[in-house]
C-alpha cells in the first residue's frame, strides 16, 4: 500500500508555504481578537486552533487519497453536498439573519465552503472528459451551467451572497481554462449586452438601489460606506513600516467591522504597513503560481483541470477580500484564506492544499 | 472543422497555464498598485485621521408621524427633547467632568456614574446616555459651560407627546423604550437600543406607518470630540401622518361623561364602520410612558381596581342582559316561534320545570306582543321565545349576529365574549345542557358575554338594514406632504340573519324603547332626534339576592352592570352607540343619558360645527 516514491516526491515546499502563511494568519488573528474592545474575543483564537489542527487532519486525509479515485466519486461527493445545502436552508441553524450554518453537537459547519470543493471536482470530472482545442461550445457548457447554477441558487437563498458569487467565479476560471469556442464566447458576451439593461428595466426601484449600493458602497454612508472608510483608514495608517504589532488603534476600538473575518486583511496592513502587506501579497502569489505549477507538472487532464480550480478558489478568495478591505471591490462576507477567522473556510482551505499535495506527488504514477 | 478537432493534450494546457499565470499576477499587480497608494501616496493623510479617530457617525432620528382625529384635530405630536450623553474617550477627566455636570443638572453623581458603569475602563468612542430629557434651565446651564464640559455632547431627540392628556388612551396606545427582548427577536431591525417603540394600541399596530427611516451623518471631528466637518449626509424620512377614523369633539365629550365611572363608550357609523368614539374609563396618562414611570406609578396602575389599562370597549366581557333581546327577537321571529301578532301573558314571573324565573318588573307587563316586549324589556316573553326555540338554534342567530366571536377591529387583544351552546358546555364542563339555562341565555344573562364593541356592531348592522361593517379605527395614512399612502374603505364582515320584515318589527320594538311612554329608555328621549335604543341591566354573578335591600345600599361590586344600545336618527342612521357603565345600576339611569348626549352632540349640528370651529381654531 504504501509507496516509497510519495515521501520522494512529496511537495515539501507546497507544505512549508502553507504552514508559514497559517502561523502569519494565526498571528494576524491574535492581534484582531486581543485588542479589540469592548469585549476581547480570545477564546476565538484558541478555536481557531483546534480548527487549524482539523484542517491538518483533512490535508493529511486528502493527499493520501488518490486524486484520480474523485473522478469517479465527483458525482456522489456533488450531491451530498447538495443535500447538505437543502438541508441547511430548512434546517439550518439561523443566525444574523441567514441560514448558513450547519449543527453538529458542538461545532457548526458552513456547507457552502465544503460545496466549493464539490463543485470544482465534478466540473474538473466533465472538462477533462470533453476537452479539446477547439473549446467548448454553448450546447456542450449547458451541465457546467446547471452543476454551477444549483448551488449558486442554494447558497443565495441562504443567503450568502458572497460565496455564491466565488462559486461562479470558480466555475468562471475554469471554463475559461478549458477554453470557450469562439463564437458561443460571442453568443455569451451578446447575450449578456442584451439581457443585462433589459433586466434592469424591470427591476424595481428598491431593487435597483441595493444592487447600486452594493457596486458602490459610498451610496450607503452610515453603512457599507462607513466601513470602506474606516478600512482604508486602517490600511493607509499603517504607512510603510506599520503602527507595529498589535499596535493597530483602528482595530483596538472597534472601528474596524468584523475584523477578524471580512476586514482582517485591515489589520493586517495597519500593523504591518506597505512592507509587511507586499510581504504577504507575495506569500498569497507564491501559493497560487504553486498550485499553477502543480497543474502545469500534471501530465493528466483531470489532475490539471482540479488543480487550476483549487488555485482558482484560492485566487478569487484572496483577490476579493484584499480587494474589498481596500475599497475595490463591493462589500461581500468573503474569507482571507488561512488568515480569517472561521472552521469551514479553514477546513475547506487545509483539504485544497492536500488535494494539491496529492495531485503534486503522484505526477508520476500510471494506474 | 476537422483540423481544428484536436483533443487536448499536455502541450496546450501548458500553454494556457502561462497565460492564467500572467492573468494572475496581473490582477495582484493591482491590489500591490492600490496598497502603495493607500500606504504610501496617502499615508499621511490617513495616518493623521486615524491618530483621533476623526470620522464618525452619528445618527439622527426620524421624527414619527402624527396622528390625527377624522376631521384633522391633532392628538399626537412631537416635542424637542435634549439628551446628555458622554464620549469617555474625550472627557478628560472624567471625574471631574462629571462631578461639575451633576452640580449643573443637579443629579448625584453616584447616579451618572451608574450609567458609565462598567464601560470606565475602556474609554469609547461610543456616546454614553446620561441624562434623557433635560429640562430647559438645566439645557441652558449646560451650554453655557460647554467649553468646561469636554466631552459632553447634547442630543435633539424628537419625543412624544400626547396632546389630549388621557384622551383616547387605550385606543392611541403609547411608545416606550424598546427592551432587550424585543431587540433580539429581530422583529425590529433597524432599532438600537434606547429607541422608543410603539407599545400599545395604534401606536403599535400602526408601528411600520409612523416610525420613518433613521438618517444620519459621518462627521470628522478635533480632538476635542467637536465636529469641525460633515462628510456626508443621509436625511431622515419623517414618518407618515395617521388619521383616525375617531372624532374628537365626541371622545371628548364621552370622556366627561364617563368620568368617574368605570365602562366604556364606543359609536360607529353604520354605513361606513368608522369609529367615531371608544372612550374606556378610567385611562391613563400616556405621556407617563414616554417620559418613563416609577415603579410605584406603574404598581399603582396594575393594582387599580377599576383597570385603566383595559381597554373596556374591546377586552371587556359582560353578560350583554337584555340588549341580547335584539338577537333572541331575531331568533324568534325568523325561525317563526314567533310574530308580529304573537302575544303573550306576564305575570312577573314564568314557571319552568320547579322554578320560577323572574321578570324583572315584579307586577307583571300583562299581555305583550313582541314590540311591546322590547320596548318594556320584558323577560317572561324571552324566557318563553328561548324554551321554544332550544339553545342551539339561539346561540345560532346569536353568533350570526356577530356574538361570541372577535369583530376583527385592528387592534391587540380584542375579546371574543362568549355565546354557549350545548356542544360547549357539555366540552367545557362535563354536564349536559339543562332547559332552564336557555331562559337564562335567551335574556342575555347565563353564560352569555360580549364585548361593548360586538354590541355596536350588532346594533349598527340593525340601523342599516342589515349589512355587518367591520369597525374600522384607520381613515387614511398621509405623507408629511399630505399625499394618501392609504385610504381605508368599509368592509362588510357580514349580515345579520334577518329578512327586512323581522328587521322593521324588532326597529320598531327598539324606535319605542326610547319613544312610548312606557319604554324602559324613554330619558334618552331628545325633542327633534329621532333616537332608537335598547337598555339592559346585567346582573353581576355573586350578587347576593336580597330583595329587601334598596338600590343604593348594594355595595359598588355586586351593583349591575347598566347598558344602552341605540342608533340615531332612527330613518337613514348617522350614528350608532353603545355604552356600558360597570356597576352602573340600571342600564336606563345610568347608561342612556350618556348615549342621548353622544348623539346630541353630533346631531346638533351648529353646536358640533362650532365646538369643532373652536377646537380647530386652538390648534
Amino acid at each position: 500500500m504504501f509507496d516509497r516514491r510519495f515521501v520522494k516526491y512529496f511537495d515539501w515546499g507546497l507544505l512549508g508555504l502553507t504552514f508559514l502563511i497559517g502561523i502569519l494568519g494565526l498571528v494576524t488573528l491574535y492581534s484582531a481578537v486581543t485588542s479589540a474592545t469592548p469585549t476581547p474575543q480570545k477564546t476565538l483564537y484558541f478555536k481557531q486552533m483546534i480548527w487549524y489542527c482539523a484542517g491538518m487532519t483533512g490535508m493529511v486525509l486528502s493527499f493520501l487519497i488518490n486524486y484520480k479515485s474523485l473522478y469517479r466519486w465527483a458525482p456522489a461527493i456533488y450531491a451530498v453536498c447538495i443535500l447538505l445545502l437543502i438541508y441547511v436552508l430548512i434546517m439550518g441553524k439561523y443566525v444574523g439573519g441567514a441560514r448558513r450554518w450547519l449543527v453538529l453537537g458542538p461545532i457548526s459547519i458552513q456547507p457552502s465552503e465544503l460545496v466549493k470543493i464539490a463543485v470544482i471536482i465534478s466540473l474538473a470530472r466533465y472538462y477533462s472528459k470533453f476537452s479539446d482545442t477547439r473549446g467548448f461550445t454553448l450546447r456542450e457548457l449547458f451541465t457546467p451551467l446547471i452543476l454551477t447554477a444549483m448551488p449558486f441558487i442554494l447558497i443565495v437563498k441562504q443567503p450568502d451572497l458572497g460565496t455564491a458569487m466565488v462559486v461562479v467565479l470558480i466555475a468562471g476560471f475554469m471554463t475559461v481554462f478549458v477554453k470557450i469556442e469562439r463564437r458561443s464566447f460571442l453568443c455569451i458576451i451578446t447575450a449578456c449586452t442584451i439581457t443585462g439593461p433589459l433586466v434592469w428595466f424591470l427591476l424595481k426601484g428598491y431593487q435597483k438601489k441595493r444592487i447600486l449600493t452594493f457596486i458602490d458602497p459610498d451610496r450607503d454612508p452610515l453603512g457599507a460606506g462607513y466601513h470602506i472608510i474606516q478600512s482604508k483608514i486602517a490600511i493607509g495608517s499603517g504607512m510603510i513600516f506599520g503602527k507595529g504589532y498589535l499596535k493597530g488603534t483602528q482595530n483596538a476600538l472597534s472601528f474596524l467591522p468584523e475584523q477578524h473575518t471580512d476586514f482582517i486583511f485591515s489589520v493586517l496592513a495597519e500593523e504591518w504597513g506597505f512592507v509587511g502587506s507586499v510581504g504577504m501579497l507575495f506569500l498569497f502569489l507564491m501559493l497560487i503560481i504553486w498550485g499553477l505549477n502543480i497543474a502545469y507538472r500534471c501530465r493528466d487532464p483531470f489532475g490539471t483541470i482540479l488543480a487550476v480550480g483549487i488555485t482558482a478558489m484560492m485566487f478569487w478568495q484572496i483577490f476579493i477580500n484584499i480587494g474589498m478591505a481596500m475599497g475595490l471591490m463591493p462589500i461581500v462576507g468573503v474569507t482571507l484564506p488561512f488568515i480569517s477567522y472561521g472552521g469551514s473556510s479553514i477546513v475547506s482551505i487545509m483539504i485544497c492544499v492536500g488535494l494539491l499535495m496529492s495531485i503534486s506527488m503522484r505526477r508520476f504514477l500510471f494506474e | 472543422m476537422g483540423k481544428y478537432l484536436k483533443t487536448a493534450d499536455t502541450d496546450w494546457y501548458k500553454q494556457r497555464l502561462i497565460r492564467v499565470i500572467l492573468c494572475v499576477s496581473g490582477a495582484f499587480f493591482i491590489l500591490l498598485l492600490r496598497l502603495f497608494y493607500l500606504q504610501v501616496v496617502q499615508g499621511q493623510e490617513l495616518r493623521r485621521l486615524s491618530e483621533n479617530n476623526c470620522i464618525r457617525l452619528q445618527s439622527t432620528d426620524a421624527s414619527r408621524g402624527m396622528i390625527f382625529d377624522r376631521n384633522g384635530i391633532l392628538l399626537v405630536d412631537n416635542r424637542p427633547a435634549f439628551d446628555l450623553s458622554i464620549i469617555l474617550k474625550d472627557a478628560k477627566p472624567v471625574d471631574r467632568t462629571i462631578e461639575k455636570l451633576a452640580k449643573l443638572i443637579e443629579v448625584p453623581v453616584s447616579e451618572l456614574m451608574k450609567k458609565i458603569g462598567h464601560n470606565k475602563g475602556i474609554l469609547s468612542y461610543k456616546p454614553i446616555l446620561l441624562k434623557q430629557d433635560i429640562g430647559r434651565d438645566a439645557l441652558a446651564a449646560v451650554d453655557v459651560r460647554k467649553f468646561d464640559l469636554p466631552g459632553i455632547v447634547v442630543n435633539v431627540k424628537p419625543r412624544r407627546h400626547y396632546i389630549k392628556r388621557q384622551s383616547a388612551a387605550h385606543l392611541i396606545g403609547y411608545l416606550s423604550e424598546i427592551s432587550s427582548d424585543e431587540l433580539k427577536s429581530g422583529k425590529h431591525p433597524e432599532c438600537k437600543g434606547g429607541d422608543f417603540i410603539g407599545k400599545f394600541g395604534v401606536e403599535k399596530i400602526f408601528e411600520r406607518f409612523l416610525k420613518g427611516k433613521r438618517g444620519g451623518r459621518q462627521v470628522e471631528v478635533n480632538v476635542m470630540g467637536q465636529v469641525v466637518k460633515v462628510l456626508k449626509t443621509v436625511d431622515a424620512l419623517p414618518g407618515q401622518n395617521i388619521y383616525l377614523t375617531i372624532d374628537y369633539i365626541l371622545q371628548k365629550k364621552a370622556e366627561a361623561l364617563l368620568e368617574g365611572a368605570a365602562g366604556a363608550v364606543v359609536a360607529m357609523d353604520p354605513e361606513t364602520g368608522d369609529i367615531l368614539v371608544m372612550a374606556s374609563s378610567p385611562s391613563f396618562d400616556q405621556n407617563a410612558f414616554v417620559d418613563g414611570m416609577s415603579h410605584k406609578q406603574w404598581e399603582s396602575l396594575i393594582s387599580n381596581p377599576l383597570s385603566p389599562m383595559e381597554n373596556k370597549a374591546i377586552q371587556g366581557e359582560y353578560p350583554p342582559a337584555s340588549t341580547f333581546k335584539i338577537a333572541t327577537a331575531i331568533a324568534g321571529l325568523e325561525e317563526g316561534v314567533i310574530d308580529e301578532n304573537t302575544t303573550m301573558h306576564c305575570p312577573g314571573y314564568y314557571k319552568y320545570g320547579n322554578r320560577i324565573y323572574r321578570c324583572w318588573r315584579r307586577g307583571g307587563h300583562g299581555s305583550v306582543d313582541i314590540v311591546k316586549a322590547l320596548s318594556q324589556s320584558c323577560d317572561v316573553f324571552f324566557y318563553q321565545v328561548g324554551q321554544k326555540l332550544g339553545i342551539d338554534p339561539l346561540a345560532f342567530y346569536a353568533k350570526a349576529c356577530g356574538l361570541g366571536s372577535a369583530t376583527g377591529i385592528n387592534l391587540d387583544d380584542e375579546a371574543e365574549g362568549l355565546i354557549p351552546t350545548s356542544a360547549w358546555k357539555k366540552r367545557r364542563t362535563g354536564i349536559s345542557w339543562q332547559g332552564g339555562e336557555t331562559l337564562s341565555v335567551a335574556i342575555g344573562q347565563g353564560f352569555d358575554l360580549s364585548t361593548p364593541l360586538q354590541m355596536l356592531v350588532l346594533t349598527s348592522a340593525l340601523a342599516n338594514g342589515g349589512t355587518r361593517y367591520k369597525p374600522l379605527i384607520l381613515k387614511s395614512v398621509k405623507t408629511v406632504d399630505g399625499d394618501i399612502v392609504i385610504q381605508s374603505k368599509r368592509q362588510i364582515i357580514g349580515r345579520l340573519p334577518a329578512g327586512k320584515k323581522t328587521l322593521a318589527i324588532v326597529k320598531k320594538g327598539l324606535w319605542e324603547v326610547v319613544n312610548s311612554p312606557k319604554g324602559t329608555g324613554r330619558i334618552a328621549h331628545i325633542k327633534g332626534i329621532d333616537i332608537s335604543g335598547k337598555t339592559g341591566t346585567a346582573q353581576v354573578v355573586g350578587r347576593s339576592n336580597d330583595p329587601h335591600l334598596s338600590e343604593k345600599d348594594i355595595p359598588y361590586h355586586f351593583k349591575d352592570h347598566a347598558w344602552f344600545v341605540s342608533y340615531a336618527p332612527s330613518v337613514n342612521p348617522q350614528i350608532a352607540v353603545a355604552v356600558l357603565v360597570e356597576h352602573g345600576g340600571h342600564g336606563s339611569t345610568a347608561a342612556a343619558p350618556i348615549a342621548r348626549e353622544i348623539i346630541r352632540t353630533y346631531l346638533e349640528k351648529d353646536e358640533y360645527v362650532r365646538q369643532l370651529k373652536a377646537e380647530i381654531s386652538k390648534q
